[in-house]
């Protein structure tokens, strides 16, 4: 077999696991599995998206989250009864989408002299302030209906077909979930694809060339506000597309789903994987999402082998999370799946 | 008139807590350039440690004034915090003194993950309330009131931070963690052993935090397991505003946040002719953060850098 031929069969191969995977999994390990696939579809598009920010341009942003809230509000006040209005989704995500990147502007634009720990604890407080607002903005005009959150949110709906229910096509049935499950694959995949494109590109360059000197990147006539401006907007608007889809996705959304925890868990995701290489960032996204929901089953484990839960699953997950994050960094510091060009940066630290 | 001066007090009292806990964050970064975020969780953990050790004396039924018995509290939780700080800097900082920014960043915030959920474990996710065991009498100062425990924060700190100063400034260790901060390889060269001045450091802000838990756990009759968080979240920023990695910068930065913070949310109501409400006290310290990190990003008392901001 040729290198070629070799190429085109993993990518059939490929496709058709991908294709076949939410079938799979319903039919195996039930239909709450395949929303956990949803969600982990999302969290790539969110990791791809905060890569571009830390991975790429070297800024690292602890509340990368806030951009998630957005897209997800600005789908959740314009198609829900909280005021009354229902727009159709492709009006909602380019909007949700365009807000994030302008709150990423607005965050970039002053944060720019900044750098290293400086701009991560700017970023966290901007992630915190903006959780806070949605928090209390019901009083005394209520835009966000507070802690309580927005519920009843329209599910996608693509040209009057519905995500949100039951559906047959070609002689199958397909779950709400299983439907995500597609939709959410394609825009996955143009979002990696315009990731890998945007590494290569010219900007993708700069943004390189500014991560490993600033100094020697601005001598060589890059400009540090613009191109660093564009990174942030972009990571942004990344994270509004996701927010906005987990919003018609979920039906229901409040401001304790966008903590700073999440933001944290994003980054971890990137870390683990292999800041700046999109199969590492991928692969940490997968692990991040599925393995604590893999450690639910640790409770039934506990009553199987002692005959009574000792310690709650759900207490004992961020413990372990803590644990592998400390273990990571000791012992692997460039991620499971490192890209060169970062692990020639830790060489020459 | 009253109301102001009310204020006012709430705000010294509660920013000379935040000055403590920023003395730790600006020690450490002083020397390391590592914000330390399990700082806050160091926090936290005196405030259990002492609550526990005050409620097994009480449950014991030890026939002793309230006074000594939160005393003995607080003595148990000063050396375990020590212990505590000692141990995070040496397992999960040290092996990472030489790599890239990002990685110490990264395992401080699973070690602030890993203490919180730790004490959850230990003393469970419920509020755990502060006997009253300290005197509870109140005096009135230009018709306002402060309390015997307001007195006793504010009396503790100023003690602490006067002890810390003479440390740093007239001391043979003072003079080595100056020496290291300045310099780590020019001060071994010297003869100062970097990592043990390390170790101190951590041992010493640990200690200071073990003190700040409990006097705000005492000033708010309660504790938790995720208190620590957005007290050391408003500390690193007290510290940033005073000008992170120095001293007097810490103490006049967390007075001034705490002071603005109470300021703010007593009359933040009025400004906005009632839109926001003093639920939004927690967004002063992050506004304040970022408006000093684009003004004088080097603080109100640091240095210009070029380097840092």
């Amino acid at each position: 077999m040729t290198a070629r031929k070799q190429a085109w069969f993993t990518f059939v191969a490929l496709a058709i696991g991908l294709a076949l995977l939410p079938l799979l999994v319903e039919a195996g390990l039930g239909r709450s599995w395949v929303r956990i696939l949803d969600l982990t579809l999302l969290y790539i598009m969110l990791a791809v998206g905060l890569n571009i920010v830390v991975g790429y341009a070297g800024l690292l942003d602890l509340g990368y989250i806030a951009f998630y809230a957005v897209g997800a509000y600005c789908y959740a006040l314009l198609a829900s009864p909280q005021f009354g209005l229902h727009l159709p989704f492709w009006v909602l995500l380019p909007t949700g989408a365009l807000l994030a990147g302008v709150f990423g502007l607005l965050l970039g634009a002053p944060t720019l002299r900044l750098r290293g720990d400086y701009l991560a604890i700017v970023t966290l407080g901007f992630g915190e302030i903006i959780r806070i607002f949605l928090n209390n903005l019901n009083t005394p005009i209520n835009i966000t209906n507070g802690p309580q959150g927005v519920n009843l949110i329209d599910p996608i709906r693509i040209a009057g077909f519905s995500l949100g229910k039951t559906q047959h096509l070609f002689g199958v049935t397909f779950s709400s979930p299983q439907l995500y499950y597609y939709f959410f694959l394609v825009l996955t995949l143009i979002a990696i694809f315009v990731a890998l494109r945007l590494q290569d590109s010219r900007i993708g360059r700069a943004w390189a060339a500014i991560r490993e000197d600033e100094l020697a990147a601005q001598a060589s006539g890059i400009n540090l506000r613009n191109t660093k401006l564009l990174a942030f907007a972009m990571g942004a608007t990344f994270g509004g597309l996701a927010g906005g889809l987990f919003a018609g996705f979920q039906g229901f959304i409040s401001p304790e789903s966008f903590n700073l925890m999440e933001s944290i868990m994003i980054l971890c995701m990137i870390v683990l994987g292999g800041m700046g290489n999109i199969p590492g960032v991928i692969l940490g996204a997968i692990l991040l999402t599925v393995l604590p929901e893999a450690l639910r089953y640790v409770g039934d484990l506990q009553r199987a082998w002692i005959g009574h839960v000792v310690v709650d699953p759900a207490d004992l997950r961020m413990l372990l999370f803590g644990f592998a994050l400390i273990l990571m960094m000791l012992f692997r510091p460039a991620g499971l799946l490192p890209s060169r060009r970062h692990l020639n940066e830790l060489r020459h630290d | 008139m009253d109301i102001l001066v009310q204020q006012l007090i709430n705000g010294l009292v509660l920013g000379s807590v935040y000055a403590l806990v920023a003395l730790g964050y600006t020690m450490v970064y002083g020397i390391l350039e590592l914000i330390n975020f399990a700082h806050g969780e160091v926090t936290m953990f005196g405030a259990m440690v002492a609550l526990a050790v005050i409620s097994a004396l009480l449950g014991a039924g030890v026939d002793l004034p309230g006074v000594v018995i939160a005393l003995l509290g607080l003595l148990t939780a000063i050396p375990a915090c020590m212990l505590l700080g000692y141990g995070i800097e040496r397992l999960a900082y040290r092996p990472l003194r030489h790599a890239p920014r990002l990685a110490p960043l990264i395992t401080a915030i699973g070690v602030s993950i890993v203490l919180q959920n730790i004490a959850m474990l230990i003393w469970g996710r419920q509020y755990i309330s502060f006997p009253p065991i300290l005197p509870q009498g109140y005096h009135t100062l230009l018709g306002a009131r402060i309390t015997d425990v307001q007195i006793l924060i504010l009396v503790a700190s100023l003690v602490l931070m006067v002890a810390l100063t003479l440390l740093v400034q007239r001391t043979q260790l003072g003079r080595a963690m100056r020496a290291t901060a300045q310099s780590p390889q020019l001060a071994g060269l010297m003869g100062v052993d970097a990592n043990r001045v390390i170790s101190l450091t951590f041992i010493i802000g640990s200690g200071i935090a073990a003190v700040a838990g409990v006097l705000v756990s005492a000033y708010y009759g309660l504790a938790h397991y995720y208190m620590g968080f957005l007290l050391g979240l408003k500390a690193f920023s007290a510290a940033v505003l005073g000008g992170v990695g120095n001293l007097a910068g810490a103490m006049l930065g967390g007075l001034l946040l705490g002071v603005i913070e109470s300021l703010g949310a007593g009359y933040i109501g009025d400004i906005t002719g009632g839109f926001l409400g003093s639920n939004y006290q927690d967004v002063f310290a992050f506004f304040v953060l970022i408006i000093v990190l684009i003004v004088r990003p080097s603080g109100l008392l640091g240095k210009p850098s070029h380097d840092r901001a």
